[in-house]
Formats: C-alpha cells, structure tokens, sequence
C-alpha cells in the first residue's frame, strides 16, 4: 500500500480513483509531459533514437506484465507475437492502407494469433504454458522465414515505407519519436487502467490463486484469453511501431532471445505494476547502450578479447543482472522505487 | 511422398533421436530432483563441445585426457550453477526459476562467445566419418556410434538409479523433498549432484554433436529440440526421455524428408516438426506419456 501525502483524503469517489492526486502531482505530470515533448527538439539523433528504441520496448513489456505479472502466465512468445504485428502492418502499408489504420488491425492480428496459442491454457499452466508459447516462438518466425517467400520476403524480409500524415513523412528519429512516445503513453495510461478494472482484479486473482478465482465466479480460462489477447495486442501494436522505425524487416529480428529480454524486462523492472515495464525497459536497453559503448575501451585495454567483446559483453552483462535481480531484488525495480518513495515521505521517521 | 525413401529416413531419424534422447535424459535428471526445468542446458551442452576443442587443439592434450578433463569442468560448473543460481530461489515461483536458467543461458552464451569466439570449430575425428551401406540404407557411421554410446548412457543411469545409493538417494529427493530431508538425505547435495551428472551429460551429448555437425554456437539450440521430447515422454520419466528423444528424432526426419512437393520442402518442415509435434502433446497429453498426472479440477 503506497502511502500518501498528509492531508490527501477522498472526499469524492472520483478522487478516490484518481492517479494524479493533488496539485503538486498535476504540475510535475505536466512539467514532465512538456520536457518529453520538447526533448527531440534539444537532443541529439542519438540519444532520440535510444529513448525510441526503449519506447517501443515498454510496449512490448506492457502487454507481456499484463500476462505474466498480472495474470501469472509464462509466455516465451512475446517477439514472435510482435513478428505478427510488424508483418501485418509491413504488409498493409505495402499495400496501399494509411500506417495508421494498420496499426490497430495490426494489434488486433497479433491478438488473435496470442490467443491461439494462448488455448492450450485450457488444460496446462505455470511451466507447461511455457513450453506451449516456446513452440509460438519458433513456429511463427520459421512461417515468416519458409512459407510464401513471394509474399512475406523469406530470409531477407521485407521493407516498409516509414509512416505518413498528409504530405508530411515521419521519415527522421524525431519525428519517430512523437509517434513512439505518444502511443507509449496511450498504452502505458491503458495498461494502468486495465489493472483497476474488474478485468485487472479478475486477472490478479488468477495469478494468486485459479482455485479460488474459480470459486469467486471468475472463468478462469477466459480471464487467461482475455490476458493473451492483450499481451499480444500490445506486442502487435509494438511491432506495427517496430516495422515502419526500422523500415526493413525479417525473421532475424524476433529471435527467441528478443522474448527473454522482454521477460527479463519485465521482472528487472518488476511484475506487475504500470511502473514496472518503464523502468525495466529503460534499465535492460541502457545495460545494452553501455555494454556498446564500453566494447571497444575494453577491447583496447584486453586486445585478446578485442574480436568478441561486443557480441559477449550485451547477453553476459543483461544474464548477469538478471540473476543478480533474480536473487536479490525479485519485486524489481519499481518495488525498490516504492521503498524509497516510502522512505522519502515518512522522513526523518523510519517507519 | 518419398515413400521408397522411408526406412532410410526413419533410421536417420531414430540414429539423432537416440542423440536427442541422451540431452533430454539430462533435462529430466535436473527436473526429476530438483523440480527445476533447465532452460539453459542446451549451453551447457555447447561448452562441453567447446571445451574438448579447447583442450584438444589449441592446448594440444590428448584425446582422453581431453575427455576427462571436459568431464571434470562439466562437474565443477553444474556444481557452481547450483550453488550460485538455483539455491537462491528454493521456494520461489516457478517464474522465477525458469527466468533464471534463461538469464544463466544468456550468460553462458556470452561467455562462450567472450573465450572461444562465435566462429565454427571441427572437432578432431573422435568419430569415423564414412557411411555403411546395408541394403538400400546409408549410414552415417558417427551417428551409429552416437546413437551406441548415447544408449549405452542411457543404460547407465538406469542401472545407477537402480543399485547405487546416490542413485537411490536421488530417487528419494525425487518423490517428496521434505521426506526426504527428515529420513536424512542432503537434499540440497542431492540437487548438487544431480547438476553435475546433468552436466556431463550435457556434455557427452555436446561432445557426440559436435563431432557430426562442428562446434559451434547453433549447439545450443539442440537443447530446445529435447524438449519436446521431454515432454512427450513425461517430465519426471527417464524411459519416457528415450522414448520421446527417438519420436522426436523420426518426426524431424520424416518431416524433412518425405515430402516429396518442392514448395512444401522449401518450407524446411523438419526445423519446425519437432515443436509442431510438442504443441499437439500439450494439447492432448500435457503430462506426457509416463509423468505424473496432477488431477486439479480447474
């Protein structure tokens, strides 16, 4: 239970469901809204096109803490879930249909591909539905690899014309970046939402106990659907994104090791909370800009090491602070940001 | 359909499957004690390739000495992996657990690339290359003395957990960790011990891969090709991991080959035949054909 500032009491239902709570919490939303907005306009390509990297990302991870932080299930098939996205998406665009027309179709076909392989949570839980969405992870990118390379481009994949708003082409890391941080918004404000929901109760209480869930008059199969189709319809909405950032896709690109990020992001930052994917996504793809940046001083420094110190350094130091995390700090990072907020506001008291 | 091609395919496909069979045992032996699903055993299974490779060529050992010392390296690292990773999160969700061997593979994979580089090593011929021709079959030599010492594996460990005490032990901590305990097992040895002879297995399964299709870092992801066959054969059941290491070994073969189409060859149906198959089991069997089935009502 967070605590609250002195003197803030619901006299009004509409307070006691409000996010943003006083006065002081509306100036620093719309203080941070303004620097998000203004941020491309002082930053450098660089550093714009790593907060976009890391955008799209938090939706990704937002739809997989619905599913695994929420509702409990393990799924292994979150990229090959964005895979459907970004080729739906790629494949309407090439067609002729606005970008942002595809987008949405494109969330709804990652969401309904989820929910196919979501079934065998009919019968199976826990680790068996893992494997259930491992077998998604390798058999949706081998379809996009094999089958109709005439039409989904096989191996090399596909191009895709960046998005466009009447003549004007989101062609730039700019302005990507207003489009990425503005859909990060929707989705993370929706994700927030769905969790104070009669949705988000029902799937909390599947994750703590599907007995008694069941016994409460919650389907569980249904709620774990549901929970599927949202997970996977953030992944498509992720990868629709992902497509007309990148401008080129293929197969290569929702690798299984893509999904264990999005996992490891997910408790990094700490499942089952809105907060939690923001901080998790911003961590690992940092760990990842750090480890780039610090390949080539450690490979002046070990020259032994120069030839394989960037493709080592990425999955040794994300495995590393996995564990570390998986060890020491299990509720992740938003739970640690709770504390000391906590900390903070019960001050000089300590408890 | 290549119909006339069909005893070939299926042999080939029992010879891998055999191979499959001795990685899936590996699997089995760390859930069957420990109650944890080794994500990360494909890696392990590559560092045992890489390792005979490193003591062979660049350090020049000889051969059994090389093997040896593989074996020993395969026990100290299941030993650490133990201690370090998985001791933590006794009594932690299952998420937990299972995000922890997937960070551990990460890890090993970086590693590995850190030490030995991304690049592809032939191991030297431990294993003959030419074929045997019986009637219309081909044989391809290294696989049959795979599939023999793979079986021979297999045999091993049956008779291990039959009349040793270690073996009996680990039956023990198998059936209830905190029976076990109070009769006055080391459980926690217990799980040690089964990490370690995972491990060489592992490794033995990385060393016969290696020497058919050369060292390199698509070894680990054989790893994931067992387990469908774990789960065919039923998680806590070693005859069920031979069995389902031999169906996955034919469904992959005759997937890759009998189709006679091009278009439906082009489509590679072997790489995928073997999850394609794993799917269907989860469907209608999930706890495969010997684990034990928990009846929840839910």
């Amino acid at each position: 239970m967070a605590l609250r500032l002195a003197g803030d009491f619901d006299t009004t239902y509409a307070h006691d469901m409000a996010v943003i709570r006083n006065r002081g919490q509306w100036v620093m939303t719309l203080a941070f809204l303004v620097a998000l907005l203004g941020l491309p306009l002082v930053a450098s390509s660089y550093i714009v096109s790593i907060i976009n990297i890391i955008g799209i990302n938090i939706v990704v991870v937002q739809g997989l803490n619905i599913l695994v932080g929420y509702t409990g299930q393990i799924s292994l098939g979150q990229a090959a879930f964005m895979a459907v996205g970004a080729y739906t998406s790629a494949l309407l665009v090439r067609g002729g249909m606005p970008f942002w027309f595809a987008l949405p179709i494109s969330g709804l076909s990652a969401g309904v591909i989820g929910t196919i392989f979501g079934l065998p949570s009919l019968r199976i839980k826990g680790f068996y539905l893992a494997m259930a969405t491992l077998a998604a992870q390798f058999i949706i990118p081998w379809f996009f690899r094999n089958v109709r390379t005439d039409v989904f481009g096989g191996m090399p994949g596909l191009v895709v014309p960046p998005p466009k708003l009447g003549d004007f082409v989101f062609n730039t890391q700019q302005s990507m970046y207003f489009v990425i941080v503005g859909l990060v918004c929707l989705t993370t404000i929706l994700a927030k939402n769905i969790a104070r929901t009669r949705l988000g109760r029902a799937f909390i209480s599947i994750r703590d106990n599907d007995l008694a869930a069941e016994v409460l008059g919650i389907a569980p199969f249904s709620y774990k659907l549901r929970a599927f189709f949202i997970s996977a319809f953030y992944a498509g909405l992720a990868g629709s994104l992902w497509a007309h950032y990148a401008r080129a896709i293929n197969p290569e690109q929702f690798h299984l090791i893509d999904s264990v990020w999005q996992l490891g992001m997910v408790i990094v930052g700490g499942a089952g909370s809105a907060l939690g994917p923001i901080l998790g996504a911003i961590f690992v793809r940092l760990l990842n800009e750090a480890s780039i940046l610090a390949a080539p001083i450690i490979g002046t420094l070990l020259p032994s090491l120069e030839a394989s110190i960037l493709a080592a350094l990425g999955p040794m130091l994300f495995g590393l602070a996995l564990m570390l995390f998986l060890i020491f700090e299990p509720r992740g990072l938003a739970h640690r940001w709770e504390l000391t907020k906590a900390a903070w506001r019960l001050r000089p008291f300590a408890h | 359909m290549n119909w006339d091609l069909f005893p070939q395919f299926l042999v080939t496909g029992i010879l891998t499957g055999g191979i499959y069979a001795l990685v899936a045992l590996g699997i089995v032996l760390i859930y069957k004690s420990s109650r944890v699903f080794n994500f990360a055993h494909g890696h392990i299974l590559m560092i045992g390739a890489f390792l005979v490779w490193w003591f062979v060529e660049p350090l020049g050992l000889p051969i059994w000495l090389a093997l040896l010392a593989t074996a020993l390296g395969a026990v100290l690292l299941g030993f650490a992996i133990e201690r370090l990773a998985l001791r933590p999160l006794i009594g932690q969700p299952i998420l937990a657990t299972v995000m922890m061997t997937l960070a551990m593979a990460q890890f090993l994979q970086g590693a590995v690339i850190l030490t030995w580089g991304a690049y592809q090593r032939a191991l030297p011929e431990i294993l003959p290359l030419q074929p045997v021709v019986i009637g219309t079959i081909r044989l391809r030599l290294n696989l049959v003395i795979a599939f023999g010492v793979a079986m021979l594996g297999l045999g091993a460990f049956a008779l291990f957990f039959r009349y040793t005490k270690s073996g009996l032990a680990m039956r023990a901590a198998a059936e209830d960790h905190q029976l076990a305990q109070s009769a006055g097992l080391r459980v926690r040895r217990i799980f040690g011990l089964a990490w370690a002879i995972a491990s060489v297995v592992a490794m033995v399964s990385g060393i016969l891969l290696g020497n058919i299709s050369g060292v390199d870092l698509n070894l680990a992801t054989i790893g994931f090709k067992a387990f469908p066959a774990v789960l065919f054969g039923g998680l806590e059941s070693i005859p069920g991991a031979i069995i389902g290491g031999l169906a996955v070994g034919v469904v992959e073969s005759l997937a890759a080959g009998l189709p006679a189409d091009p278009t439906v060859r082009s489509w590679n149906l072997g790489e995928i035949a073997p999850y394609v198959f794993m799917l269907l089991v989860l469907l209608f069997r999930p706890e495969g054909l010997f684990g034990l089935r928990r009846i929840e009502r839910i």
